[in-house]
């Protein structure tokens, strides 16, 4: 009885009509596709994407310098040069992050004490030429004026957790 | 008479089923394996030595890269060889973190493996099936730790950042109106937790629509069943380990046989083959899934009645809080400490042995007191897998090849390292 069975769900290809009533099925439900440049699928607060250097609201930028970010990168893909300012105050002369050794690993944002290095929810950039990937002091911090309400409203949500 | 002359196939680096960056050298007999030659080092990236010349915490986003589809379990390997040294343990809610994301891993790493293997073996749906789940389970990566695969998220004493409260949602855009989103956001409403449930909820339908393309499909089945057995004694000397092992019979999980973290407070049942070949490995993958699912569903009712705190409070090895390092010096003083030189681990030796999706993921580490390890060496499955290929396809025939490379689910990450 087995055998006729089995050789009658053989002969009709059944598992096979069931496999495509599978695709049959999903052919009729709702797509999940996302028009990717148009939409976007959610993207969370913690975000690890291109790196920005932020500024105080009265627009001094917040790096002091301490180099925490620069001793705790694993790549060592960032690099600062410090000089006192004639006010006194200790700000980098130089902050560069070669963005082809970063492993997004989120530990300079971590690391920092005043909040000024993040790693904001970009994801879309690409380079042309050569040199293109060393992000420098002067593009980390336009990057953070662009985005600071952005930035700002994911710190604070995710304070909680940190 | 003319000379009959064995020929030479160069499988790989480049062919697509090789997995990455395989080469094998086939000695064939017209389609016949005679010999199969596994090449291996085009990705070796020196892991184990970097990790000698940095701070213990920084090699933690490279063990995310070893095998880089089961990112966190790779992760969790290390973190436990450390916490092992330190002789300390993480809270009981990071715990169950840990074992909640290693099944999710599990899960992403199985499913890479069907689409994958299917792809190779003609299946093609099933990459597309596949990667529809894996899409949500990326997103919990995402929602936790902030990137899709390199987490970085485990840490020594527990992991980096609670559970979220939210999920992010899609926006309205021109291709989909407020409702059809609306409607795509109904299971990102509530917390990271309920997406989870929902989750668990609808995963083992899909599985059996995985199984109902594949089981009992004679086309499967022709190209999987009888194709690379290994017998339970061969398999055991050979070193095999996780689904290549259950698959051959033997029943040996370490979630079981040495339960680390909470495992021993989950109810789930360990999948053996009897046959030991591709077909049967298939089929202990698949219920691996399932009963991942049972334990993720387990962590959820635990992790929801039971908050707490994710990290240890020891600021010799934890750095303090934000708000607590902004506010206190002494906390400040930890702060920078930590980051600047790391923290030391106690002389001695450990190895800490886990139950990666692909075998036993094992991390054996020396230190010689130092706040970067003397020694690091990985174990990976995928390795002593590959070491046994010859065995496997010798005397298949070519296209077996690649059903075999798909069982073993190599990933070139970890074996080469």
């Amino acid at each position: 009885m087995d055998r006729l069975s089995n050789f009658l769900k053989s002969l009709t290809l059944s598992e096979l009509r069931k496999g495509l009533g599978v695709t049959g099925r999903h052919l009729f439900r709702r797509k999940i596709t996302v028009q990717y440049p148009e939409e976007k699928t959610p993207q969370s607060n913690r975000f690890r994407g291109l790196h920005a250097l932020r500024r105080y609201p009265n627009g001094e930028e917040r790096c002091i310098a301490c180099k925490l970010c620069e001793a705790v990168c694993p790549a060592l893909a960032i690099t600062i040069e410090a000089e006192e300012r004639d006010d006194g105050t200790r700000r980098t002369t130089r902050y560069d992050i070669d963005l082809f050794k970063c492993i997004y690993c989120g530990f300079c944002e971590e690391s920092c004490p005043v909040d000024s290095i993040v790693e904001t929810r970009i994801y879309e950039y690409a380079f042309e030429e050569r040199g293109e990937n060393i992000m420098t002091k002067e593009m980390l911090l336009a990057v953070g004026d662009k985005y600071e309400e952005q930035i700002a409203r994911d710190r604070m949500q995710d304070a909680a957790y940190r | 008479m003319p000379e009959i002359r064995n020929f030479t196939l160069n499988f790989g680096p480049q062919h697509p089923a090789a997995h990455g960056v395989l080469r094998l050298v086939l000695e064939m007999d017209g389609e016949v394996i005679e010999r199969a030659d596994p090449h291996i080092g085009l990705l070796h990236r020196a892991t184990e030595k970097l990790a000698e010349s940095k701070p213990w915490n920084q090699s933690i986003g490279y063990m995310d890269r070893l095998d880089y589809v089961s990112m966190m379990c790779n992760e969790h390997g290390y973190v436990l060889a450390m916490e092992k040294l330190l002789g300390i343990t993480p809270p009981l809610r990071a715990q169950y973190i840990r074992v909640l994301f290693d099944e999710i891993t599990r899960i992403l790493n199985h499913l890479l493996w069907i689409g994958a293997h299917g792809l190779d073996v003609g299946a093609m749906t099933m990459f597309l099936y596949a990667f529809r789940e894996r899409e949500d389970l990326m997103d919990l990566y995402e929602a936790v730790s902030g990137t899709r695969m390199h987490a970085t998220y485990y840490r020594p004493g527990g992991v980096y950042r609670d559970l979220p409260d939210t999920m992010p949602q899609y926006q309205a855009s021109k291709w989909h109106s407020q409702k059809e989103v609306d409607r795509k956001n109904e299971k990102r409403q509530g917390s990271m937790l309920d997406f989870i449930e929902a989750f668990t909820e609808r995963f083992p339908g899909c599985v059996d629509d995985y199984e109902t393309l594949l089981t009992d499909n004679r086309i499967w089945k022709q190209r999987t069943v009888g194709i690379g057995v290994v017998s339970p004694e061969r398999a055991l000397q050979l070193g095999f380990s996780g689904p290549m092992l259950r698959g051959s019979g033997v029943e040996w999980d370490l979630r079981k046989k040495q339960p680390y973290e909470v495992y021993d407070r989950m109810d789930f049942d360990i999948p053996v083959g009897t046959t030991g070949d591709c077909y049967d490995r298939y089929l202990v993958r698949i219920e691996e899934m399932r009963q991942s699912n049972r334990i993720i569903r387990q962590c959820v009712d635990w992790l929801r009645s039971n908050p707490g705190p994710v990290m240890l409070d020891d600021h010799k090895l934890v750095p303090p809080r934000r708000e607590e390092m902004k506010a206190d010096m002494e906390a400040l003083i930890h702060h920078f400490k930590l980051f600047t030189e790391g923290f030391c681990v106690p002389e001695g030796e450990a190895y800490a042995a886990i139950e990666h999706p692909k075998g036993e993921f094992g991390v054996y580490i020396i230190s010689d007191g130092a706040n970067k390890p003397y020694r690091l060496k990985v174990r990976a499955p995928g390795f002593a897998h590959l070491s046994a290929m010859d065995e496997m396809v010798r005397g298949h025939m070519l296209a077996d090849v690649v059903a075999v490379i798909g069982t073993q689910d190599i990933v070139f990450g970890e074996i080469d390292r």
